[in-house]
C-alpha cells in the first residue's frame, strides 16, 4: 500500500478570502485540517514605539489605521487613557457624539463584515447592499472631520469640533444630474442630525434586506451552522470578547457592565447566540447592527435639543479659539506651547478599554510625566481571537477555515499594529 | 456571590496572598506586583478561587524602563544655548545601533503586565511581573492556565526579548522572517538596522543598512511646574473674568 501523508498548504499571504494579509500554514489530512499555524506581522508598522516617539495628540491619527475599519472606536480607547491620566472628562455634549459616532462605526464595522464574510461563503451580492449603506455613513464621517475613513475626530477632553450645521451635498456632474442628483440630495437639505434622523428611519428596513438574503438561505446555513463552535469557557480562556463572547450565550458587554461616554444613558440591548457557532454570531452582529441604529437615533434626540461646548476649556490640553488668540497673549503662548511641545501626563500608568466592534479593544498607557507615551499597549481584540484558530479549526474541513477567518472579523491592521 | 460584596478586591487579594503580592490601587484600577517564581501559584488562584474568578485574559504586554524620566530639555533652569538641546538629544527615535545608549544602570529593565477581567464579578487586575535579571529576563509563562496567552506571549517575547519559561512555541510573531534583535526595547534605534528594495541587477530583495537620518520634531520633556494643577487653578478662579 502506498504511504499516505499530510500535506502542508501556504493559504495567503495573497488570499482573497484572508481580509488582507494573512499568511496560513495549514497541515491537511486530504480535506480535513490538521493544525493551522497563523502567520502574522506582515502589516505590522510599529505603531506602539512610533507613538512613543511623538507628543500624545499626533498619535491619535495612528489609531484610526490600526483596525481601518472601525476608525473611530480606537480613537476613542486611545484618548479615553489620556483623559484617565490627565484626569480630565469631556463635556457631556462630546460623550453624546463619541457614543453616536462608536455606533456609526460599528455599523459600518459590521457591514464591511457581513459583506465581506458573504462574500467570502459565496453570496456576492450581500456586499453590494453593505457598501451601500457604508457610503452613507461614510459621508458622516467626512462631514465631521473631513476624511472618509481615517477621521481623527476625537481628543483627550473632547472632539475635534462641533458637528457641522449643513450636510454637505452632492454638486450637478456629468454622472450626477437631474432625479438622480435629487434622490442623493432627499436627506442632505437639513443638518447632519437631520440626515442621521432619515438615515436611522430607513435602515432597520436595509437590515431586514440583509437578512432576506442570508438569515434563512439553506447554503448560508449550511456553511455556518454548527460550524467553529467556541464553548464559553474556552471563549474566555481564549481571551475572546465582543462578538465571539456574546456568540457563545455570555451577555458581557462593555456597553452595559463598565459604562463609558454616554451608555449609561442610552436604551439598548446586548444579544446573545445560544450555540456559539458561525451562524449565532452572524445573528448577533445582525442585531447589533439594529441596536446600533437604536442608540445613534437617541444620541441624535439628544444632541439636537442639546448644544454646548465639546471640548474642555483647559487650554493645557485643547487649543483655545483662533478668535482669542488675536486677542489675549495667554491664549496665543497656550496656543504656541500646545503644538510645539504638547501636554505633559502626570507620570503612572492606566488601560482604557471600549466595546469595539470587534471586541474589547484597550489602550495600556504608561507615562513617565513627559510630553510623550512612555508606553503605548493596544489590546487589538482580533489578535487574541486569531490566536485560537488552531484550536478551533482542527478537524474542520479546509472551507470551513474561510468561514472561521469570516466569523473571527479579522483585520489585519489591528492584528499586526 | 454575597460574600464579595463585603470586601473590596484589593482586601481579598491581601488576605488570600498576604506578602506574595504588592498591591497598588490607583484611578480604580488594580495593580499588584509578583515574583517571578510566584506568578504561576497567584494566576492559577486569581484565575479559580472564588472571590478572584479572573477568567478572561485579556492581554499581556512587556514594558522597557530604561530611560524612564529622563528628557532632553531641561525645563527647570535658563540655559544660554537654548535650541540645541532640543535637537541633540539622545531620547528613543534620535540614535542609530552604532550610538545606541548602552551601560545605563536601569535596576530592573523589563517587566511584563497582565491585564486580567473577571466576568462573573465584573473586576479588572494588572499583575505586573519584574524579570529579575535585565541581561536575560526570564519569566513564567502563563500559557498553561489561561491558552490565550500564548500570541501576547510571543509578542512580548518578539518586540522585548522576554523569555517565557514554558511556552510551548516561542517564536517570533510580529517581526519579519530573520529579523535580528528586539525592536521595542529602548536602546533599539527607531528607523530600525536594515532597509529592503528590490535590486534589479541582482534581480531579487535585498537588505542594506538603514540609510535615513534619525530625527525627532519634538524634543521629550517633563514639566515639573504642574500644568494640569496651574490650568485647574486657572479655570478655579476666573481670571478672564477679574
Amino acid at each position: 500500500m502506498e504511504e499516505i501523508r499530510n500535506y502542508t498548504m501556504n493559504f495567503g499571504p495573497q488570499h482573497p478570502a484572508a481580509h488582507g494579509v494573512l499568511r496560513l500554514v495549514l497541515e491537511m489530512d486530504g480535506e480535513t485540517i490538521v493544525r493551522a499555524d497563523p502567520h502574522v506581522g506582515l502589516l505590522h508598522r510599529g505603531t506602539e514605539k512610533l507613538a512613543e516617539s511623538k507628543p500624545f495628540n499626533q498619535s491619535i491619527g495612528y489609531m484610526d489605521r490600526l483596525d481601518y475599519v472601525s476608525m473611530m472606536c480606537n480613537e476613542h480607547a486611545y484618548v479615553r487613557a489620556i483623559e484617565g491620566l490627565l484626569g480630565i472628562e469631556a463635556p457631556v455634549r462630546a460623550q453624546y457624539i463619541r457614543t453616536m459616532f462608536d455606533e456609526i462605526t460599528r455599523i459600518l464595522n459590521h457591514l464591511m463584515w457581513v459583506g465581506s464574510n458573504a462574500l467570502d461563503l459565496g453570496a456576492m451580492a450581500v456586499f453590494l447592499y453593505a457598501f451601500r449603506e457604508r457610503e452613507e455613513l461614510m459621508d458622516v464621517y467626512e462631514a465631521v472631520s473631513g476624511a472618509r475613513m481615517h477621521a481623527t475626530y476625537y481628543r483627550p477632553g473632547g472632539v475635534y469640533r462641533d458637528l457641522p450645521e449643513q450636510m454637505s451635498k452632492y454638486r450637478e456632474s456629468p454622472w450626477h444630474k437631474g432625479g438622480d442628483l435629487k434622490r442623493l440630495n432627499a436627506w442632505r437639505e437639513g443638518s447632519m442630525l437631520d440626515y442621521l434622523t432619515e438615515f436611522t428611519n430607513d435602515f432597520p428596513k436595509r437590515v431586514d434586506e440583509y437578512e432576506l438574503l442570508l438569515t434563512n438561505n439553506r447554503i448560508w446555513k449550511q456553511r455556518t451552522v454548527g460550524i467553529g463552535v467556541v464553548d464559553p469557557e474556552k471563549a474566555q480562556a481564549w481571551g475572546m470578547t465582543g462578538a465571539m463572547l456574546r456568540g457563545s450565550g455570555i451577555a458581557w458587554d462593555l456597553r452595559k457592565k463598565q459604562p463609558y461616554a454616554a451608555y449609561d444613558k442610552m436604551d439598548f440591548d446586548i444579544p446573545v447566540g445560544v450555540n456559539g457557532d458561525c451562524y449565532d454570531r452572524y445573528l448577533v452582529r445582525v442585531e447589533e447592527m439594529r441596536q446600533a441604529n437604536r442608540i445613534i437615533r437617541q444620541c441624535v434626540d439628544w444632541l439636537k435639543a442639546n448644544p454646548g461646548a465639546v471640548m474642555v476649556q483647559n487650554y493645557k490640553v485643547a487649543p483655545p479659539s483662533r478668535v482669542e488668540m488675536k486677542n489675549d497673549m495667554e491664549a496665543l503662548i497656550h496656543h504656541f506651547k500646545l503644538f510645539t511641545e504638547g501636554y505633559g501626563v502626570p507620570a503612572g500608568e492606566t488601560y482604557a478599554a471600549v466595546e469595539a466592534p470587534k471586541g474589547e479593544f484597550g489602550c495600556y498607557l504608561v507615562s513617565d510625566g513627559a510630553n510623550k507615551p512612555f508606553r503605548v499597549h493596544l489590546r487589538a481584540p482580533g489578535f487574541a481571537h486569531l490566536s485560537s484558530m488552531d484550536a478551533f479549526v482542527r478537524g474542520h474541513m479546509l472551507a470551513d477555515v474561510v468561514a472561521m477567518i469570516g466569523t473571527y472579523d479579522l483585520v489585519f491592521g489591528e492584528v499586526d499594529r | 456571590m454575597s460574600v464579595n460584596n463585603e470586601t473590596s478586591l484589593v482586601e481579598r487579594l491581601a488576605a488570600r496572598f498576604g506578602d506574595m503580592l504588592t498591591v497598588k490601587v490607583e484611578r480604580n484600577e488594580v495593580t499588584a506586583e509578583v515574583a517571578p517564581r510566584d506568578l504561576i501559584a497567584v494566576a492559577t488562584a486569581l484565575r479559580d478561587e472564588a472571590g478572584f474568578r479572573f477568567t478572561v485574559y485579556i492581554d499581556t504586554c512587556g514594558v522597557d524602563y530604561l530611560s524612564y524620566g529622563q528628557t532632553e530639555w531641561d525645563t527647570d533652569t535658563a540655559h544660554g544655548e537654548s535650541f540645541s538641546r532640543g535637537v541633540e538629544g539622545e531620547a528613543i527615535g534620535r540614535f542609530t545601533w552604532a550610538d545606541r545608549p548602552r551601560n545605563v544602570e536601569q535596576p530592573r529593565r523589563f517587566t511584563a503586565v497582565i491585564h486580567l477581567l473577571s466576568i462573573e464579578l465584573n473586576q479588572r487586575i494588572r499583575v505586573r511581573v519584574f524579570c529579575e535579571d535585565d541581561a536575560f529576563p526570564v519569566v513564567p509563562s502563563v500559557t498553561s492556565i489561561w491558552p490565550g496567552a500564548d500570541w501576547f506571549e510571543r509578542e512580548a517575547f518578539d518586540l522585548y526579548g522576554i523569555i517565557f519559561e514554558g511556552h510551548p512555541d516561542l517564536r517570533r510573531i510580529l517581526t519579519d522572517y530573520g529579523f535580528v534583535g528586539h525592536p521595542f526595547r529602548k536602546d533599539f534605534p527607531l528607523i530600525g538596522n536594515v532597509e529592503v528594495r528590490y535590486d534589479p541587477e541582482q534581480k531579487r530583495v535585498v537588505y542594506e543598512p538603514v540609510s535615513i537620518e534619525p530625527r525627532v520634531l519634538v524634543p521629550r520633556t517633563i514639566r515639573n511646574d504642574a500644568d494640569l494643577d496651574q490650568a485647574r487653578a486657572e479655570a478655579a478662579d476666573r481670571w478672564r473674568e477679574n
